[in-house]
């Protein structure tokens, strides 16, 4: 297949961001969050996975964007990772898109600091973009980004 | 690595078993040159190392091993008595093999080592032995047996008793016909023409391989039945029935009957599938809880027993299974040996060690983790703690050092103990070597106590060694210990005996996987507790919630059975908000967050205040019904102007306005006020029946009100039950404030991810019963975040200060006020109940005394300047000795005895001191005891129960009725 990549898709604040399907290891709907203390701030709880124990990272607050309102409940994407699971909290579900490599562009130069590191690129679709996250980079939340506030 | 044979690979997983052994037993052997299963034992290891490597092409290996094979041969065969020289060169053989077998799993290949001054070593060690064999008339003629030959027995002639059934050394035999004191290689023994069953006595297989006659052994039986104490085989040579090599064979025979039985009954088994067995059994503990939860709501009987069933296989399965995971640390001990006599010959030095309890079982991944801790203790003890002999000489102690390893359960934990007969630690030195290192300031250094100088040595960097080796003494082992120890959740202390030696205590949790725990509650999370940190609870209600916690330093303490253990608060650690039962709903005077539980003191105090304000007035209104009027006719009709009222439209809704009930207690009071309306009404207009009538209504809405009163109060004080979670942390106690204990449970401990890991406070995660997620708290991660466990630097501080805090627990806790005349005075903290301030304006009269509304009692005030009238009042400085001077407020101390209070007004309370104290000087004065120093100052001791008792004599005569 030339050039064609599968992404699973989601909304965030009414951005379009995908990953690739291969990095996806279900999604599932909103589920009770137990929330960690001292915990850097966009950890926003942990959830049972059929028995297995999975941190829930909030990509509002990885992204730096608007926080949720409170009445609306996140998805989760769950992230095959190879420390473990994770799952990302979205705002909605989007379809499995097929795209072209062609239509790749890396992020603008004035796209500044944190989420630079976060997106791998962009795909220009016929009505929207879509933004390539980079999973390695948003799991790993050593970042002073992520541990503040 | 490239592509491995199966074989090779089997071959290469045997070989290093072997290996493990081979080390194991030389070492014996050299301490008992003559043990003949351990010879041969060896031999036969090294000899079919030899053949498969052979039959592998790998030349190298084999040549090592034949000459290794030579050698062995000629000990097993008594030619040669091991000695030193020849155990290192064995040992040097054994670690080649080693290296190349570690070639050859990594690259397939052996290598280009050059094994060529090793083959030259053991070959001449054999060679010293051949001019040895010329001068040995009879040995010289046999050949070196090989192991597929099958000789005769020789021909042997009656010797004279040997001393069975140790085998004498070839040469002192030399006279004999039979070069072997000792039977030929056990290859020989198996193929014996008859079947000898080996696992039948020495007398049996004797008869059975013809060397005796069975009415033989039966008079040796009889005369060792008779009171003969000495062995079968020893009796029979002595009357001629049978030949020592035969019985030395019999025995050979008996000896490894014996062993294999034992390997027969183990499989081999790849860990990774364990490791899956074990996540399995995990989750079946955790659908047991869910299903166990579940039931506890169903009635079904047949549900019930079905379940229950499941539980009790489920918690046995788990036991099954946690066992295969356990393996004895003598698994990890078996390597000691060698480790010690080479580092001890390094060393120049003597060690034995010794091992007790190599049978006690850990987790397999716990004895992976210890493993090289362990070992560099070992070298540590062999390399810093024993002397050399000369020095061990002088100081009256056997040559040899002696290491001592122990291992045992104990209190859910495994314990190991490494203790060594050494010089100890010199306490001096790791001063100066800390000092040197900058690792304390000379302060500190003055400071420390003994333990807490041991526990520098577990600090980076540290060492004070000599001079580095290449063995230890660089100065990374002892950190790195400790830190491995504690990520298993173990603990290490140090216990020193100088001139006697050195014992190092190592503590760890017994499993990792599932373990009991304390489920409490905070901040509406549940959190749980490992039961292997929790010593006690503690649940202090009322008063005792109030009164029990006290402050030191700032810090929270609470008096366990007299001592004094430190505080905190989970909430506050885990820096969440308070939540419970109204904290939201209630606003805490001044806004200000109480240190336990979401109510405070004042609150359920408040509602007994305004039950007893209502009660007053009640009686108030009864007056004012019948002509005695003290009530205006406002206050009677008016819900806002009564005692109630005042209190409920200004604090009371303002604090408690949210809370549901509170709506309800308007409610019934403006009904109650609507019914005094109707009654007064009824009254005046002359309907005595029926104003009587409606004051029934009256009472009984009254007592609604109380009993409404009532349940806000227990509720209050029930938000101020203090739940003290008792645990101990590294060897010291802590309590842990929490909002609520909820219950112990089995617990399958999940790790957390990544990106938590890092938090100090969790260990972990589990699934409940409920299938929420609940985290597992890391006790000493906790204790180290508050600091009741700190750092060695600051642990020096907080021993000192909590040396001085029980030293302060011999002394006493006093308050400290100025006295009417500015002088000092003291009275012992354990009289006051509560230091109070009214406004002056709060005092009133009753009974010709003063008196304030305090709590829902009235409260006696006592004034010291009063009090102590024999006094001179001199001119004051400031303030006045009477009330209703200019200040507006009064500070008042109050003393509570069986319910009752009094309080004593005092000019001004200074400060709260601990001193032990000795009255310097006795007085006769009325109202003291007499004078002291506290603070460096001249202190007046008062008579606090004397002085109530002038005031108010019958105070403390005993209450009848409430």
């Amino acid at each position: 297949m030339a050039g064609k990549k599968q992404f699973s898709t989601f909304v965030v604040d009414q951005l379009l961001f995908g990953v690739g399907v291969e990095k996806v290891q279900e999604v599932i709907r909103y589920q009770e969050m137990t929330r960690v203390p001292l915990a850097p701030s966009v950890v926003k709880g942990l959830i049972n996975l059929r028995g297995q124990i999975v941190t829930a990272v909030d990509l509002r607050r990885r992204l730096g964007l608007r926080e949720r309102a409170a009445a609306d409940l996140p998805m989760n994407v769950v992230i095959r990772h190879e420390d473990g699971a994770v799952s990302l909290l979205v705002d909605e579900i989007g379809d499995v898109l097929e795209v072209e490599e062609e239509a790749f562009e890396l992020p603008p130069g004035t796209l500044a600091g944190e989420a630079r590191e976060l997106i791998r690129g962009v795909y220009k679709l016929k009505d929207t973009l879509l933004i390539a996250l980079d999973t390695d980079k948003m799991l790993n939340l050593v970042t002073s980004a992520a541990r503040g506030a | 690595m490239g592509d491995m044979d199966d074989i090779v690979k089997d071959f290469l997983v045997e070989s290093n078993e072997n290996l493990d052994q081979l080390d194991r037993d030389l070492v014996t052997l050299e301490k008992d040159p003559t043990a003949r299963e351990v010879l041969a034992s060896i031999f036969r290891t090294i000899h079919t190392i030899k053949g498969t490597s052979g039959f592998l092409g790998f030349s190298h290996l084999e040549s090592v091993t034949h000459v290794g094979e030579n050698l062995l041969s000629q000990l097993r065969d008594g030619r040669l008595l091991l000695n030193g020289k020849m155990t290192s060169g064995l040992l040097a053989m054994v670690d080649v093999v080693r290296r190349i077998l570690v070639n050859i799993e990594n690259t397939g290949q052996e290598g280009e080592g050059d094994y060529t001054s090793l083959i030259e070593t053991l070959t001449r060690l054999q060679g010293n032995e051949k001019k040895r064999k010329k001068t040995a008339p009879v040995v010289a003629t046999l050949p070196t047996p090989p192991a597929d030959s099958l000789p005769e027995p020789p021909a042997v002639s009656p010797s004279p008793p040997a001393d069975l059934p140790s085998a004498p050394p070839a040469v002192a035999l030399s006279p004999f016909a039979d070069p072997l004191p000792a039977p030929p290689a056990t290859e020989e023994l198996s193929r014996e023409p008859v079947n000898a069953d080996p696992a039948s006595p020495l007398g049996e297989i004797l008869v059975q391989a013809g060397r005796t006659s069975p009415e033989e052994v039966n008079e040796a039986l009889k005369l060792q039945h008779d009171g003969d104490s000495r062995r079968l085989g020893e009796i029979l040579v002595e009357k001629g029935a049978a030949k020592p090599a035969a019985v030395q064979e019999a025995l050979q025979v008996q000896a490894e009957a014996r062993a294999p039985a034992l390997s027969d009954s183990n499989i081999r088994v790849d860990v990774s599938l364990l490791d899956k067995l074990m996540n399995l059994v995990g989750e079946l503990v955790l659908a047991r809880n869910q299903i166990l939860q579940f039931s506890s709501t169903q009635q079904d009987t047949s549900f019930l027993n079905t379940s229950q069933r499941l539980n009790l296989i489920t918690t046995e399965l788990q036991e099954g299974v946690m066992k295969t995971r356990m393996q004895p640390i003598g698994n990890i001990w078996s390597k000691f040996p060698r480790v010690v006599r080479d580092l001890a010959t390094a060393c120049g030095k003597q060690v034995n060690i010794e091992m007790e309890g190599k049978a006690t079982e850990l987790d397999k991944t716990i004895i992976e983790s210890i493993k090289d801790p362990l070992t560099h203790l070992v070298r540590n003890a062999v390399d810093h703690g024993v002397e050399m002999p000369e020095k061990r000489l002088a100081a009256g102690k056997s040559p040899e050092g002696h290491l001592l390893l122990r291992a045992f359960h104990e209190g859910g934990q495994v314990n190991i103990e490494i203790s060594d007969d050494g010089a100890g630690i010199d306490l001096e030195r790791v001063k100066q070597k800390a000092l040197e290192k900058g690792l304390i300031t000379p302060d500190q250094a003055a400071r420390l106590s003994d333990r807490e100088l041991l526990n520098l040595l577990f600090l980076p960097g540290f060492s004070t060694a000599e001079k580095v080796t290449n063995v230890s003494g660089r100065g990374v082992g002892l950190d790195v210990v400790k830190t491995n120890i504690e990520k298993i959740g173990g603990t290490v202390d140090i216990q020193n005996r100088v001139g006697q030696g050195t014992t190092l205590k190592i503590k760890i949790p017994l499993t990792l996987a599932i373990i009991p725990a304390l489920i409490v509650t905070s901040a509406g999370d549940r959190y749980a507790i490992p039961q292997v940190s929790l010593l006690e609870l503690v649940r202090l209600e009322g008063e005792q919630a109030r009164k029990g916690i006290e402050k030191i330093h700032g810090a929270a303490v609470y008096r366990l059975r007299g001592k004094l253990l430190p505080l905190v608060n989970l909430n506050h650690e885990l820096r969440v908000e308070e939540s419970g039962i109204g904290s939201d709903q209630i606003v805490a005077p001044g806004g200000s967050r109480t240190f336990a539980g979401a109510g405070s003191d004042a609150q359920s105090l408040d509602f007994a205040s305004a039950r007893s304000k209502h009660l007053l007035w009640k009686t108030r209104l009864r007056d004012f019904l019948d002509g005695k009027g003290t009530l205006t006719m406002a206050e009677a009709r008016s819900h806002k102007d009564c005692a109630l009222g005042k209190w409920l439209y200004s604090s009371g809704l303002e604090q408690f306005g949210k809370l549901p009930e509170m709506q309800h207690l308007e409610n019934l009071h403006q009904q109650f006020h609507g019914a005094v309306r109707e009654v007064i009404s009824l009254k005046t207009a002359g309907d005595t029946a029926r104003s009587e009538q409606e004051l029934v209504r009256v009472e009984s809405l009254s007592a609604q009100i109380v009993s409404l009163l009532t349940g806000l109060e227990r509720q209050m004080a029930e938000l101020n039950a203090v739940n003290i979670v008792v645990l101990q942390a590294d060897d010291r106690h802590f309590g842990m404030i929490v909002d609520e204990i909820n219950d112990t449970e089995e617990i399958v401990v999940k790790p957390l991810g990544k990106q938590l890991k890092g938090i100090p406070t969790f260990a972990g995660a589990t699934i409940m019963g409920d299938g929420q997620v609940a985290l597992i708290l890391d006790i000493l991660g906790l204790a180290q975040l508050a600091n009741v466990v700190s750092e060695v630097r600051d642990r020096s501080v907080g021993e000192k200060s909590a040396e001085t805090e029980s030293r302060r627990d011999d002394g006493e806790s006093l308050l400290l006020l100025r006295g009417p005349d500015d002088g000092r005075m003291a009275m012992p903290l354990s009289l006051v109940a509560r230091l109070e301030e009214f406004a002056r304006t709060a005092v009133e009269k009753a009974e010709g005394r003063h008196v304030v509304q305090y709590r829902g009692q009235i409260l006696p005030l006592i004034h010291l300047s009063s009090a102590l009238t024999e006094r001179r009042q001199g001119p004051r400085i400031s303030g006045s000795s009477e009330p209703g001077a200019e200040d507006e407020k009064i500070q008042v101390v109050v003393y509570t005895d069986q319910g009752r209070s009094v309080g004593l007004v005092v000019d001004r309370i200074l400060d709260i001191a601990h001193e032990t104290v000795k009255i310097q000087k006795h007085s006769g004065r009325l109202g003291t005891l007499g004078t002291m120093v506290v603070q460096g100052r001249v202190t007046e001791l008062l008579d606090l129960k004397g002085i109530i008792q002038t005031a108010d004599p019958d105070f403390f005569n005993e209450v009848v009725a409430a």
